[in-house]
């Protein structure tokens, strides 16, 4: 029973942070149409930049604060100088480019802060284990559990009540239709690409605690997250949050039950997915 | 060079000439270097069958090209002591394996086609690097021999790194031979077509997926005995492999050389090679330098460097005599 907790508590945690990547990734692909490969290089740059905040200033809120925005800034940068050229091109252009995006990232973080694993401590408050039936469980998972739903919760209401999140979801659904009432099209691109990298960021930040911060940690969830919003549906925010879930708990339960296979679960369930409702759960079929 | 772009097969034969003659000329490790270019060649130009002329962006290319590896090296370890027969193996045993995959990822488009080969070529992975029984997982197979080459009676020893060489060109250059025969084909302008617009070709009458499954087994096939021959010469099957990540060296290494045209992958090889040798000379981080080279021809240059070489030789003569 408690190895059953403990499965749920971490498929749980691994799955909120699964979830805010792939929110950014769903949003980006969603409004844009662009696959961004290079949107786990920015997840790790949030981990990076947290770690440096942390052993600049001692505290991990602050890296959480600031670390994102920068990623944020970079972003900005990328759509506005390399991304837009490619609007009117083949969508296998924008796909090598992010491509070609991430392996400079994903070097380029292994020049500045080495190829070694680095370890970030929680911050005081959510520090230790907390006991759970006759075991004891990390406070730091518990915290991101919690978080997880607040921030879904927080992006919903964002993008059901406010003007922006109407903008954005209007632009989703028929960018042509957006810019003829006035919308700002290429400002919009913009915005978005960033507030993706923004979320992705912010689960790197929220990661780095979790887990160990090396050069490999995006090339892991770029994967994971792409199977999160293909078997949700792209551009679909339900999707998303379902197809974090799922995903999680393969990898929890997963690990446990069938460590044989559990590697290729996720592959399994994304082709399942794909061959039998290619637009993903959450889908339209078109 | 009027001459040689109308009759392009004198080019062919020059180049096939100058690879016989390099081994004479080259330093040792130039033929190894020479060897792994061919090598990888062979594996993007079957990645460029897709891409370049099917317009389908496979992202699990490498999958097929382990598997070929895998075949190879199990055929040695537990089949006939014969390196034809294990090139035979891995030629059919990574095309019924293209054949199967290919049956369910043709079905998608464009980014769909993409995400479902890279699933699929994860799953090749998972199986090589799982598998530890036969596989010998994460390690890899290595530790088999290579028996010697019976040609015309003669036996070769393959240890010796130019009869090596001359056996990768032989098969690469059968390989080239095999895709320049489909592309060239009224088949091969099937494919082309279905790249340009699929519906038109449905309405045609022809059976777009059947066509796609096609080129997708052929490329597997092809890319399994360019692994059989990676695995071979590097004496050891593993499974990085079959990661996605190698499926991306296909990928750069057409984009680099141009995958508007034939040879544009094995330009793009040998690009990367020098590239490769040159950076890391005074750095390890060369996938930065990489990365920047892959993000500036996608904007700047989309049709590769041969390709943009070409363009540029047909302007400047277009600008000679009008």
């Amino acid at each position: 029973m408690e190895g059953f907790l403990a499965n749920v508590l971490n498929g749980l945690s691994w799955g909120m942070l699964l979830f805010l990547i792939s929110m950014g990734l769903t949003t980006v692909f969603g409004v844009m149409g662009v696959l961004n490969f290079a949107h786990g290089s920015l997840f790790m740059l949030g981990a990076y930049l947290c770690m440096q905040f942390v052993r600049w200033v001692g505290s991990f809120w602050v890296g959480l604060l600031l670390g994102p925005p920068l990623v944020a800034v970079l972003s900005v940068l990328l759509e506005r100088f390399l991304l837009r050229p490619l609007y009117g091109r083949d969508v296998s252009f924008q796909l090598l480019l992010t491509f070609g995006v991430m392996l400079f990232l994903d070097d380029g973080v292994r020049l500045i802060w080495g190829a070694a694993y680095h370890v970030v401590n929680p911050p005081q408050i959510l520090s230790g284990v907390i006991p759970l039936f006759s075991q004891t469980y990390p406070v730091y998972r518990l915290f991101l559990v919690i978080l997880g739903p607040l921030v879904g919760i927080a992006l919903w209401v964002f993008f059901a009540f406010t003007r922006w999140g109407k903008i954005l979801r209007a632009a989703a659904m028929d960018r042509q239709m957006a810019e003829i009432v006035g919308v700002r099209v290429p400002l919009l691109f913009t915005a978005v690409f960033a507030f993706g990298a923004w979320l992705a960021a912010l689960g790197g930040a929220l990661a780095a605690p979790h887990q160990s911060v090396g050069p490999a940690m995006g090339e892991r969830i770029i994967i994971e997250s792409f199977i999160v919003v293909v078997i949700g549906g792209m551009g679909s925010f339900p999707g998303a949050f379902v197809g974090a879930l799922i995903l999680g708990f393969l990898n929890s339960f997963g690990t446990t039950l069938m460590p044989d296979v559990q590697m290729a679960l996720p592959y399994i369930l994304l082709s399942v997915v794909l061959l039998t409702r290619p637009r993903g759960i959450f889908g339209e079929e078109g | 060079m009027s001459a040689l772009s109308r009759r392009p097969w004198i080019a062919g034969l020059v180049l096939v000439a100058a690879l016989l003659a390099a081994p004479f000329v080259l330093s040792m490790y130039g033929v190894i270097i020479l060897t792994e270019i061919l090598t990888m060649s062979l594996f993007a130009m079957s990645f460029n069958l897709l891409f370049g002329y099917t317009g389908l962006l496979s992202f699990g290319q490498a999958g097929f090209f382990g598997a070929g590896g895998y075949f190879a090296v199990l055929t040695l370890l537990h089949g006939p002591q014969s390196l034809w027969a294990a090139l035979a193996a891995a030629m059919l045993g990574s095309a019924l394996l293209a054949l199967a995959i290919g049956w369910f990822c043709v079905r998608l488009d464009e980014i769909y086609f993409a995400i479902l080969t890279l699933g699929f070529g994860m799953m090749l992975f998972t199986v090589a690097h799982n598998w530890r029984s036969v596989t010998g997982g994460s390690d890899g197979l290595g530790s088999f021999s290579i028996p010697e080459l019976s040609l015309f009676g003669a036996q070769l020893t393959l240890f010796n790194p130019k009869n090596f060489y001359f056996l990768v060109l032989f098969v690469v250059v059968l390989g080239v031979l095999l895709l320049l025969r489909v592309v060239g084909s009224p088949f091969g302008l099937l494919l082309k077509a279905t790249r340009e617009n699929s519906n038109r070709v449905a309405f045609v009458g022809a059976n777009v997926r059947s066509v796609r499954l096609f080129a997708f087994v052929v490329a597997g096939a092809l890319a399994g005995v360019g692994g059989a021959l990676f695995a071979l010469f590097n004496r050891i099957a593993s499974p990085e492999m079959l990661h996605w990540a190698f499926s991306g060296k296909a990928v750069l290494m057409t984009i680099l050389g141009g995958s508007g045209v034939f040879l544009g992958p094995a330009v793009g090889a040998a690009i990367f090679f020098v590239l490769e040798h040159v950076i890391t000379a005074f750095t390890t981080n060369w996938m930065i330098f990489l990365g920047a080279i892959l993000v500036v021809l996608v904007l700047l240059f989309p049709k590769g460097v041969l390709g943009s070489a070409l363009d540029l030789a047909g302007r400047s003569r277009r600008g000679r005599n009008p």
